[in-house]
């Protein structure tokens, strides 16, 4: 497929999968959720993986969390394999792999101020030796949001946006070399969805951090994305630079997805 | 408050299935009644698809809900009047409309609709109960039949009407409950947010489905109501741009979109992100601030704190509506530049 993956010498890649099965279920009743997905991603790097639903597309999101079994393949983070990690290896990997997901309402506890939020999150940095307070705000202010402003803030006098970049700051504190994000921007209203796309695509030019974002909307992934990865059945049927798979699609699955998608102008 | 009148449209009998004037809508709070459809007034032609838009909070789907008659308490109509195949109805608080009217007259396909019918009940069961529910008389065996007819006459299974609503696909569910409230062929169908929870493929589908509906005239009208603009470029004759409980905008789909004349339609189609080659050139920045509070909504032009091209006037005094009917803009720049579109100035 394609000529990027399996270089784990390459010195950029952040992380590697290699032949990530997942199977649900036993024998002839087994449904292969995730078949077979093998993808590098380098430094700094925004890979968008679209498909439609129930193509396997959240399902490889928690794997690489860590969060599913995986049935078979390994995958690695800067060189090293992930695959099997348990305890203190597990909770650091946990630390460097960071998640946002789809809903910004559920994912608060009501009870709990933005500060209390971000500060039991720090429990992950417990053995490390940082000051969680300066962490905490530099993490809000990469976001942009200003810390006295939200943190003695409850989760109801927040705006959605301002919920989803406070999960985006909460996983931030933890300094992550990946960022996952599953449908972050899906329950946001399209005026609000650019602006976190934005705090995303921004957050690669602090270098270090490489986001695999997860939308079954091409428009986002157009806008946001240095390479796509498309999903169907589980398997990975393309995976090239944006301008490719989104204006060049190779795969019929790719072209039949993108005819379906509800333009504002005609194209050509 | 200044009450507007409603723009006058042609009287042409036949033509203007629905007229709403002057509809007003609050949620009651502790804190005050929340005004969130604010003197609404629009005319729909029959057989047209008009398309509702606008952020979070602008009053789309509490339009609705006042249009299908389903403003149930702590929302409350404070007044207006609906119109509808020559049928009349003066809104009053004290006075609940014609129960009958819901389901035949207007039709209201909710938001999440796919997730709302009993888990526990088969599909079939539902559509008897809604058939039984008009014609008391009918057979359980027959109202079956009326449902399995329908689904096959839309290229659906009937099979599904032997299901629990947890063995059908998303897709299929939304479809099989746009037939089922449809059944009893309402001349207004008003579907919120039909497409949102569904992927492109499936999108696709569903709007094929309301386009066939219409042309087999089993319901009148549409209003949809919905986020998504590129949707309604699919399916929608004209769009209305709600802001803060108001109609900001409304017009010809393709007027709306190529030549918008407000500056909110003009923020608001700027922040759309679609799969095309311009998108990947600019950095998109969304619309900065954020809706106002319906509490406590600004004097004049309700957009003027987040509006570019507002001057003094807009802060004190609420705009004009520039145009007929049919296609208008509620706003003192269309007032000044007519015939002009907004994008170019922001």
């Amino acid at each position: 497929m394609n000529e990027n993956m399996n270089k784990p010498n390459d010195d950029d890649i952040v992380f590697a999968a290699s032949g990530l099965t997942k199977t649900f279920g036993r024998s002839e009743k087994a449904i292969r959720a995730v078949d077979d997905v093998s993808f590098a991603m380098r430094r700094g790097e925004i890979i968008t993986v679209v498909g439609e639903s129930g193509s396997g597309k959240s399902t490889l999101a928690r794997m690489i969390l860590r969060l599913l079994p995986i049935t078979s393949g390994t995958m690695a983070l800067n060189g090293t394999d992930v695959t099997r990690l348990r305890g203190r290896g597990l909770q650091e990997y946990w630390r460097q792999v960071q998640a946002v997901f789809q809903d910004p309402f559920s994912a608060f506890n009501q009870f709990f101020s933005v500060r209390r939020l971000l500060h039991r999150s720090g429990k992950l940095l417990r053995h490390a030796d940082v000051d969680l307070d300066s962490r905490m705000r530099a993490a809000l202010e990469q976001v942009g949001m200003h810390p006295a402003e939200v943190l003695d803030k409850y989760p109801h006098e927040l705006s959605g946006g301002q919920r989803q970049r406070i999960m985006i700051a909460r996983a931030l504190m933890m300094e992550p070399k990946l960022l996952i994000a599953d449908e972050a921007t899906s329950m946001l209203d399209a005026s609000l969805r650019a602006t976190i796309l934005n705090v995303l695509f921004d957050l690669r030019a602090d270098a270090d951090l490489s986001v695999l974002f997860i939308t079954h909307d091409i428009g986002q992934a157009c806008y946001l994305s240095d390479r796509v990865l498309v999903m169907q059945h589980g398997k990975l049927v393309e995976n090239g630079p944006t301008e490719d798979v989104i204006f060049n699609p190779k795969h019929d699955y790719t072209q039949r997805l993108l005819a379906d998608v509800p333009r504002l102008h005609d194209v050509g | 408050m200044i009450v507007m009148e409603p723009v006058l449209e042609p009287s042409v009998p036949g033509e203007i299935l629905l007229r709403a004037s002057n509809l007003r809508a609050e949620y009651e709070a502790a804190s005050g009644g929340i005004v969130a459809v604010d003197d609404v007034s629009l005319s729909i032609r029959d057989g047209e698809v008009l398309g509702v838009a606008g952020e979070s909070g602008c009053g789309k789907s509490t339009l609705g809900a006042v249009l299908s008659l389903t403003a149930r308490p702590p929302l409350y109509v404070l007044g207006g009047e609906l119109e509808i195949a020559g049928r009349k109805l003066s809104f009053d608080p004290d006075h609940a409309p014609p129960r009958l009217w819901r389901g035949s007259v207007v039709s209201l396909l909710p938001q999440g609709a796919m997730n709302s019918i009993s888990p526990t009940i088969r599909i079939g069961d539902f559509a008897v109960d809604i058939i039984r529910a008009h014609e008391p008389g009918v057979s359980r065996k027959e109202a079956i039949d009326r449902a399995a007819e329908r689904l096959e006459q839309l290229g659906l299974p009937a099979r599904a009407l032997s299901s629990y609503p947890h063995q059908l696909s998303g897709g299929m569910k939304q479809r099989v409950v746009t037939v089922l409230s449809t059944l009893l062929n309402p001349r207004l169908l008003i579907a919120d947010e039909p497409t949102s929870a569904l992927d492109v493929s499936t999108q696709k589908v569903m709007i094929e489905l309301l386009i066939e509906l219409l042309d087999r005239r089993l319901v009148g009208s549409v209003i949809f109501v919905t986020h998504d603009l590129p949707v309604l470029r699919m399916i929608a004759h004209r769009i209305a741009i709600m802001y803060a409980g108001r109609i900001a905008e409304i017009g010809e789909t393709e007027e709306i979109i190529n030549r918008a004349r407000h500056p909110y339609t003009g923020a608001l189609l700027a922040s759309v992100l679609v799969p095309e080659p311009q998108i990947r050139r600019r950095r998109i920045t969304g619309i900065s601030g954020a809706p106002p509070s319906l509490a406590d909504p600004p004097p004049g032009c309700r957009f003027h704190p987040r509006c570019n091209l507002a001057t003094d006037v807009c802060r004190t005094t609420q705009p004009p509506q520039v145009g007929d009917w049919h296609q208008y803009a509620a706003c003192w720049w269309a007032q000044d530049h007519q015939g002009e579109a907004v994008v170019s100035y922001l």
